[in-house]
């Protein structure tokens, strides 16, 4: 009746796990009381859980990334934890089979639940705005895409508390994955997890690729758009090109696993090194997905608080385009020691390094943004130069990786461990603090504390450096990556230290939380009436924070680079007040959370080999899909009276907050100032 | 569209209509390409584990040419026939359309009913997917091919279940395009299937 | 004596940075005891100051232009619209293309030389070792004196050994940090690599790639003595009381074991690690030798496949081959599969 689970699956004899449960358990009945005390259930549902608004998907992503980001680094903590103690014999508290699951779960979660939500709830947030459209290419597969991460988020957190997760490493190489050595049920979560984010991602990417080729406002030529939405447009190509790639290595794993197939075990024929390929013919390309959107932020705030214009913009495109190409051609260089042949080897190191040369044009593109700017070092900009320095030391240990000679040695070791995490924390985590930072008054209309956003920079930069400094000293005693412990006493002071550096990154992200809480309690202190607080350069800063709706009244027209600045400079020069016109909409649909709960069904009844449950969830997919299929009315028009009143009521706003401004629309703080300055 | 759009002016909305269906095409075509790329990964696979029999059959021992040529015709065929629907559609003849769907529907479930029996008997003769990584990928290569256009038959029966209830409009029309789009696709894909795996497996 | 003279050429900022890693005398990679590892201690720290050439000014411009340019520096110049300039675009593409181009070639060079399917040259015979990964513990088979040891290992100082790796179980990776190269342990695969300790010592050696439970615990210790001391080694496991037979005592082995105690085999059945190879080659029924696949396997690996990744997989074990060949080194194993991409 119900497969393979039965109360035993239950970890009751965890106590770790039995304690993370009850506060999740407390946490959730909490959440669930305060909804149903302010009855906010219906709100929720119709404004959020069914909207096919890009804006609030974004918003939607960024959440459930930091929840899980919480998750993550409790993952990531422990396992310090461990390491610093388990020296010598000392078995830590931590035995093999609770602390191989916990790097496991870390990396997943850092990477399909942190890092890629957060990218793509950026794209999501900013994209549609930079290019002046009203909403993606396709509204609907955008909150289906969403709903399916969402639902692989919970399953993994299920994972938790029923059953277990896998004990394989990130990537579940075969064949400790295949059903021979991992007989439980954590691979198959580890399975139906990413195939059902994956699937929502492979949809995300489809999506924005056809909203930024075909939906951008007249006059937006490929080569005036804002580098963030061409650094998404080239991390959308590679979700296009390479997710499919893991959804096909997974489901060879699964039929492994449920049919007894053969494509990567020991014996009958399989072969495991295709998997290895395979997996990494997906996972290099997947790295660039989160930086690529990273570089594209670093972009937007140098220039943006240099208050110039982006140095080289044609030589950032062409890198980038660079960058995507080559990412597809690299991916043998995580396994030198697999044993290819030597010309092999340097064909992939050597094409390794030489993504090393867009990449390091760009870090001087953004050198020379800087140079003859006016810099003002706010917590993006700082968080920006974090990442410089940061990156470019991870870029270098990289280029040592990428020498197979070197990596004959360095590979499998703490140095790796170091190097990943000096790019992904350097590059990727900076980067969406600096993002999440930069557009949040987009988002909610006011700006985030200044002063706990430095405070949480501080943190992680100082923490980055304490906690894997010594990992990479700890690689040339001979440490290696995923020991649960080590009998070398001499390594553990050095543990100990990257532990203290966890801590420090620990109370940077306490310093986050922190700033939310305040930031939220003087919304009113830090309100963005013009919708423009930084002085921006790109379209979504021409229009209110938060973004009405529909995104623009008018739909801007561009006719250059930082086309809003340039509109700026020329600024006074009257706008012709052209009538407002009826904007055609998306409805929202109920599609999308109800599919993605079938969905979920059908994962969690597959990985305990519940074959009925798994066929309802199957029907309630068709049935729910079909609903959507025949229901004809899915989109409405607002009429023009609707947006004129919605758009005098904001003028109205600016107009109140700000007595000096005549056109309020066109002028940001700092143009505040220098109107001032110019009347004194 | 919904009922409020009766009062736009025509030519706007036709213009919005438009440019939606050139999106969707696109957007499908693009859909397509990563489908492509699933397709490309099993074709990969199967070239490295095609060796791999472990002691099992070969593809020469278990193929048989005529049948999968019958098969591969009537794909061919179909496509014919939903080419002659798309062309009906074109000059506004919802009856034909239907009948040239629904021939080509026929052809589909042949196809997959062929597919089936050849699985059935392969599994029958104690050759299933589980006796070596080149069955396996076999299996696999193939029966992705088979449930693409599985799902393409359900997808001709929503079809004309739309065309009965709401006629050809704008947005049946896309869908029939699209659906157009998958259905020569999975003919490109399978013109593969039979030359990389099956004719080259029996030469 | 080569290395010490490239050591020298290197200057302060290499030695700095030795300075940073501290303390070479723990450091397993900074002080090897063989010479490839001492040639990757090299390469490292001369791509490490090859790549300081462009990271140290970064950091610098960085930290100077960050500075200097602040909002609050009304001294500093501030142009708006200054965004192009044919002279800076210049250098920063050739300055990057002139340090990748002088890493390419050290790549493409030390790929060759320090492959580790290469024989090292010396002027002594080598010796053959043959480990097998298994959970969790490690199998040495010494197949030209007929005995077998456990999470220990010994051999002759300056003389090269030719580990043939491979596995009963999952991917492992066979290494010995003092001496160099790292190689994976697959099973069904014969893989190999090309180690010579300089020094004698006993020196810590583990599985590198994730393999498990037993995984931390999954390391042995390798000796490195006189030519006779090894020999008088030989003898001490010859005495042993047990042998190695397969598959039964083999199987026996090789049930999950976590932190297994050295042991001892003063005999083993002939071409046991052909056998354990050969025993991953099978599927049901048919036995079949790996010996068809070595040929058939890597030379189809051509055929018209679109794909580019999987294609570029197989063509890795087509090289792989290739070169194997080359070297003679499979010659003598007609049963063996070529690990490759």
């Amino acid at each position: 009746m119900f497969g393979k689970l039965s109360l035993e699956s239950i970890p009751y004899h965890e106590p770790i796990i039995m304690v993370v449960a009850a506060f999740m358990a407390i946490g959730g009945i909490a959440l669930l009381g305060a909804l149903t005390y302010y009855r906010k259930w219906s709100w929720l549902w119709n404004e959020w859980f069914t909207s096919v608004d890009h804006k609030k998907l974004g918003i939607m992503y960024f959440i459930v990334a930091l929840v899980m980001l919480l998750r993550g680094f409790s993952d990531a903590i422990m396992m310090r934890t461990q390491q610093a103690m388990a020296a010598g014999g000392a078995a830590g508290y931590l035995p093999p089979e609770h602390y191989d699951q916990i790097f496991t779960a870390h990396g997943v979660i850092m990477i399909f639940f942190v890092a890629m939500p957060m990218v793509i709830g950026l794209m999501n947030l900013v994209v549609p705005l930079q290019i002046g459209a009203r909403d993606v290419a396709f509204p609907f597969l955008n909150n289906l895409s969403f709903w399916l991460f969402a639902v692989a988020a919970i399953l993994v957190n299920i994972s938790l508390v029923v059953g277990e997760f896998a004990k394989t490493g990130w990537l579940a190489y075969a064949p400790l994955s295949g059903i021979e050595f991992s007989p439980g049920v954590g691979v198959d979560y580890w399975i139906w997890a990413l195939q059902i984010s994956g699937i929502g991602t492979t949809l995300t990417g489809i999506n924005f690729f056809v909203t930024i080729l075909k939906m951008r406002t007249k006059g937006m030529t490929m080569f005036r758009m804002p580098i963030f939405t061409w650094t998404s447009l080239c991390a959308n190509v590679l979700i296009i090109a390479s997710f499919p790639i893991l959804t096909a290595t997974i489901a060879l794993l699964t039929l492994d696993r449920y049919l007894g197939m053969h494509f990567f075990t020991n014996d009958f024929g399989g072969n495991m090194m295709m998997y290895v390929n395979l997996i990494w013919a997906w996972g290099h390309p997947e790295v660039y997905i989160l930086i690529l959107p990273a570089f594209g932020v670093f972009s937007e705030v140098i220039s943006t608080f240099a208050r110039k214009r982006l140095f080289g913009y044609m030589t950032m495109v062409w890198a980038t385009i660079a960058i995507t190409l080559l990412s597809f051609i690299v991916w043998l260089h995580h396994f030198f020691t697999m044993g290819a042949g030597a010309n092999v080897n340097a064909f992939f190191g050597i094409m390794t390094m030489i993504i090393a040369i867009p990449t390091g044009v760009k870090v001087f593109n953004w050198l020379f943004t800087m140079f003859r700017g006016s810099l003002e070092l706010t917590s993006p900009v700082l968080w920006t130069l974090g990442f410089i320095i940061t990156f470019t030391l991870g870029g270098m240990t990289g280029v040592m990786l990428a020498v197979p000679a070197a990596n004959f040695v360095l590979h499998n070791s703490l140095f790796v461990i170091a190097h990943f995490h000096n790019v992904i924390i350097g590059g990727v985590v900076f980067g969406m603090m600096a993002g999440l930072t930069f557009w949040f008054p987009k988002a909610f209309g006011f700006t985030l504390s200044e002063k706990w956003g430095k405070r949480s920079f501080w943190c992680w930069f100082i923490g980055f450096y304490v906690a894997f400094m010594p990992l990479y000293v700890l690689a040339f005693f001979g440490a290696v990556r995923r020991m649960q412990s080590y009998a070398n006493p001499e390594w553990q002071p050095w543990m100990i230290l990257a532990w203290v550096g966890a801590v420090i990154i620990m109370m940077g992200i306490a310093c986050t939380v922190i700033q939310f809480w305040v930031s939220i309690r003087d919304r009113k202190l830090n309100a963005d009436v013009t919708g423009d607080p930084w002085d921006g350069r790109t379209l979504e800063w021409s229009t209110s924070s938060p973004a009405p709706f529909y995104n623009f009244a008018r739909l801007p027209e561009v006719g250059d680079i930082d086309s809003f600045w340039s509109q700026k400079e020329r600024s006074n020069e009257e706008l012709e007040e052209a009538p407002y016109t009826d904007i055609h909409m998306p409805r929202n649909t109920v599609a999308g959370p109800v599919i993605s709960f079938f969905a979920l069904i059908i994962g969690f009844a597959l990985v305990w080999h519940i074959w009925w449950l798994a066929g309802v969830g199957a029907i309630g997919v068709f049935v729910s899909f079909m609903a959507r299929v025949f229901n004809d009315d899915i989109d409405y028009y607002v009429s023009a009276e609707e947006v004129e009143r919605i758009e005098r009521a904001h003028q109205q706003r600016v107009k109140n907050s700000d007595p000096y401004k005549p056109s309020a629309e066109v002028e940001g703080r700092e143009g505040k100032q220098r109107y001032v300055e110019v009347n004194a | 569209m919904a009922t409020d759009t009766l009062h736009h002016e025509g030519s706007v909305v036709h213009h919005e209509h438009h440019d939606a269906t050139e999106t969707k095409l696109f957007g499908f075509w693009v859909y397509l390409m990563s489908d492509l790329v699933i397709f490309g990964s099993l074709f990969a696979t199967y070239a490295v584990l095609m060796k791999g029999t472990a002691g099992g059959p070969t593809a020469a021992e278990i193929f048989e040419l005529p049948f999968v040529l019958v098969e591969t015709f009537l794909l061919l065929f179909s496509s014919f026939t939903f080419g002659m629907g798309v062309l009906a559609m074109n000059a506004e003849r919802l009856g034909q359309v239907k009948a040239w769907l629904a021939i080509t529907f026929v052809l589909g479930a042949a196809f997959v009913g062929m597919e089936i029996y050849e699985f059935q008997h392969l599994i029958h003769e104690g050759y299933g997917p589980d006796k070596s990584a080149f069955l396996s990928s076999f299996f696999t290569l193939v029966g992705t091919h088979g449930l693409h256009v599985t799902f393409g038959l359900i997808w001709i029966l929503v079809m004309l279940i739309q065309l009965s209830t709401k006629g050809l409009n704008d947005m049946t029309r896309p869908r029939i395009l699209c659906l157009s789009l998958f259905w020569h696709f999975l003919d490109i894909v399978w013109i593969c299937v039979f030359s990389f795996v099956y004719l080259m497996g029996v030469l | 004596m080569q290395r010490r003279s490239l050591w020298r050429r290197r200057g302060t900022l290499v030695l700095l940075a030795l300075c940073l890693f501290l303390a070479g005398c723990s450091s397993a990679l900074l002080d090897p005891k063989g010479q490839v590892g001492a040639e990757q201690r090299t390469l490292i720290l001369t791509s490490f100051g090859l790549m300081l050439i462009v990271v140290i000014p970064v950091i610098a411009m960085t930290l100077l232009f960050g500075w200097r340019y602040r909002r609050s520096n009304s001294g500093a110049k501030y142009l708006p619209d200054w965004a192009h300039s044919n002279a800076i675009e210049a250098v920063i593409w050739i300055v990057p293309c002139a340090i990748i181009a002088v890493l390419a070639l050290l790549t493409w060079k030390t790929s060759h030389s320090l492959d580790p399917h290469k024989p090292l040259e010396s002027d002594v015979e080598p010796i053959e070792i043959q480990a097998v990964a298994l959970d969790w513990k490690w199998l040495f088979i010494y197949p030209e004196q007929g005995v077998a040891s456990v999470n220990e290992v010994a051999f002759p100082v300056d003389t090269p050994v030719r580990f043939r790796v491979s596995s009963g179980s999952v991917m492992n990776a066979f290494f010995i940090p003092h001496l160099g190269s790292q190689i994976y342990a697959m099973a069904g695969m014969d893989n190999d690599v090309h180690l010579i300790a300089d020094e004698m010592g006993s020196y810590p050696g583990r599985s590198t790639n994730y393999s498990g439970a037993g995984f931390s615990g999954m390391t042995f210790e390798a000796k490195v003595t006189t030519p006779a001391e090894f020999d008088a080694w030989v003898e001490t496991v010859r005495g042993a009381s047990e042998t190695l037979t397969y598959p039964e005592g083999y199987e026996a082995l090789a049930e999950p074991s976590e932190s297994h105690p050295v042991e001892y085999f003063s005999a083993i059945s002939p071409a046991l690690y052909e056998s354990i190879l050969k025993s991953f080659h099978t599927g049901g029924e048919h036995e079949m030798g790996g010996d068809h696949q070595l040929s058939s396997d890597h030379a189809d690996s051509s055929d018209g496949d679109n794909a580019p990744n999987t294609h570029q997989a197989a063509d890795s074990g087509h090289d792989t081959n290739n070169h194997a060949s080359q070297d003679h080194a499979m010659r003598s194993h007609p049963t063996s599969v070529e690990a490759g991409g």
